[in-house]
């Protein structure tokens, strides 16, 4: 069994409900797509327990109605996992990872300003990447923001 | 700023080299630095969304722009992840090019890099002379691509140009050279004390910090963490070329200095595998303007560290989205715990060493009472200055060594 097949069993294991969410992209690439109310147990488990201790970084990603974000995980041998949740827009809160990956606070700044998210937890501190005057509500990332427009 | 009160110094903020400029406040209490806050974004140009409203022809020459030194670096990575969603097989002559482009690449960054370094010190002479020799890959990176930066030698599904037996013989010509005085750099950077002195235990980041902070390039490798995208997830060539992933133990800004001279040899090393394995064959396949649905993440080594692009398209001609980070967003939260409790003398030195490409403008520092609204402004190179002074003072001072490197260079 291959590294990434074995990956996938082992999560398989300890998360059931995991199941018909993996993709093996190629080697050294698997994508998971796990429900907001199960991501940080999933999350904490693959930084700690399988050791991916590198945040590459947050992608964030407006899908209509809801915000999604991948959090793209890898480990020392180049295996990268992209782990996907998505929250509605009407409350688009998630929780901060700065507490495992102190690096993620430029990141999830970035969230906040180009999608709009909104984290719990997520320290006082100067915005990113938005000047400190840029109108409240506008959110450059998302689909429906037209920079023309706005201006 | 010798006094024991403490200060706020709002330092920066304008860096026109990359999507990552960086301001920080410096809370100073006489000449030690207390805690720094920084603030990022002011060059921020909305190049993502830019990039969603462009076809994917028209965002390779975009993303290239997302900085002028490491412009392939960007190009080729954005350009990978297109290639893996369109599930294109790009000529290995091509993946080769892409290889040579990208080590020419980091040797001139981290030539320039070796230059600001010398600069911010002191050692003036090291600038002017690894500047010197930076032409010398400069040219050649002209004769293979017709630019010095933003080569546009990248096209989806391959390169655009191809290189001929001539500028092969050319290009390992100027590699010789180039070897040559990377080894006197090499002897300078280990064996000089004043060099040692002057950086030994200067922006500090342990193993364990490196990797909690999640440090990335010669930044992580000089704190002992061997991560190099090159090695650990290949793309291009990289798979079947040879070279040592250089790493050093001292965790400070001599550790860098070691790390980047010596990640020179090694490009040197692959640059003439490269040219000696070359296979024969097209260049390009062709690729659909249309790019299918799908999504895929795809990381680089750059010579300031990971590069890593997040493309998702929609079956049209532009992308649904793209995610770029670039290396030096990684390394800033570790930039924030190397100044802690050091000295404001050492913070251009400190700065520089992660290679933002922020010494390569002035910018206005302004220091005030943090209980009051008096201000005084002292210029960039006043810092600088202040900086050289202050360790004169210590018993670093480098004329003589200047003196030796031009005499030495001189004779070659």
């Amino acid at each position: 069994m291959n590294k990434e097949e074995s990956i996938k069993e082992d999560l398989l294991k300890k998360f059931s409900y995991l199941d018909g969410t993996f993709n093996i992209v190629r080697a050294r690439r698997i994508s998971i797509t796990v429900g907001l109310e199960n991501f940080n147990e999933v999350f904490v488990y693959i930084a700690k327990q399988m050791h991916f201790g590198h945040l590459c970084t947050i992608t964030g990603l407006d899908e209509g109605e809801r915000l999604g974000f991948i959090y793209h995980l890898a480990d020392e041998s180049g295996c990268v996992i992209n782990l996907k949740t998505s929250v509605s827009k009407d409350n688009p809160v998630i929780k901060t990872v700065t507490g495992y990956f102190p690096g993620a606070e430029i990141y999830e700044r970035e969230l906040v300003d180009l999608f709009g998210a909104k984290v719990e937890g997520l320290s006082e501190g100067n915005r990113y990447p938005l000047t400190d005057d840029w109108p409240l509500e506008q959110f450059p990332l998302r689909k429906d923001w037209k920079g023309r427009e706005n201006a | 700023m010798h006094n024991s009160e403490e200060f706020k110094i709002p330092f920066g903020p304008q860096h026109p080299a990359l999507k990552e400029p960086e301001s920080f406040s410096v809370a100073l209490k006489g000449e030690k630095i207390m805690g720094v806050d920084i603030r990022l974004g002011y060059n921020h140009r909305g190049i993502e969304k830019a990039a969603e409203e462009r076809t994917y022809i028209q965002d390779i020459y975009l993303i290239e722009r997302v900085c002028g030194i490491c412009s392939h670096a960007h190009a080729t990575c954005f350009i990978q992840a297109v290639e893996e969603i369109a599930n294109l097989v790009v000529p290995k002559r091509a993946l080769y090019i892409r290889t040579l482009i990208a080590e020419l690449e980091r040797v001139h960054s981290h030539l320039l890099w070796l230059g600001v370094a010398g600069h911010e010190i002191g050692f003036d002479t090291l600038l002017m002379y690894s500047w010197r020799d930076r032409e010398v890959v400069m040219d050649i990176l002209a004769l293979l691509t017709g630019n010095r930066v933003n080569y546009g030698m990248n096209t989806i599904g391959g390169v655009r140009r191809d290189i001929d037996p001539e500028q092969i013989q050319q290009t390992l010509k100027a590699v010789d050279i180039l070897e040559e005085r990377t080894k006197y750099y090499i002897e300078v950077a280990t064996q000089e004390t004043t060099i040692i002195k002057r950086l030994s235990g200067v922006g500090v980041v342990s193993y364990d910090d490196a990797l909690r902070l999640d440090a990335v390039g010669p930044t992580a490798r000089a704190s002992g963490v061997k991560r190099d995208i090159r090695a650990d997830d290949p793309y291009a060539a990289y798979a079947e070329i040879s070279f040592d992933v250089i790493t050093d133990d001292h965790c400070d800004v001599y550790g860098r200095t070691v790390v980047r001279v010596k990640e020179l040899m090694e490009s040197y090393k692959i640059i003439r595998q490269v040219l000696k394995n070359l296979p024969e064959g097209p260049i390009a396949v062709r690729a659909p303007r249309m790019i299918p649905a799908g999504e895929a993440l795809s990381r680089y080594e750059a010579p300031r560290g990971e590069d890593v692009h997040y493309v998702k398209a929609n079956g049209t001609d532009k992308p649904e989205r793209v995610k770029i980070r670039a290396p030096t967003l990684a390394n800033i939260q570790a930039v924030k715990h190397m100044l802690k409790d050091r000295y404001l003398a050492d913070m251009p030195i400190v700065i520089a060493a992660i290679d933002p490409c922020f010494s390569c403008t002035d910018r206005l520092v302004s220091l005030s009472h943090i209980d009051s609204r008096d201000k005084k402004t002292i210029t960039w190179p006043e810092l600088h200055q202040f900086s050289i002074e202050w360790h004169k003072q210590q018993g670093i001072d480098f004329t003589q060594l200047n003196k030796q490197l031009e005499e030495r260079l001189k004779k070659c």
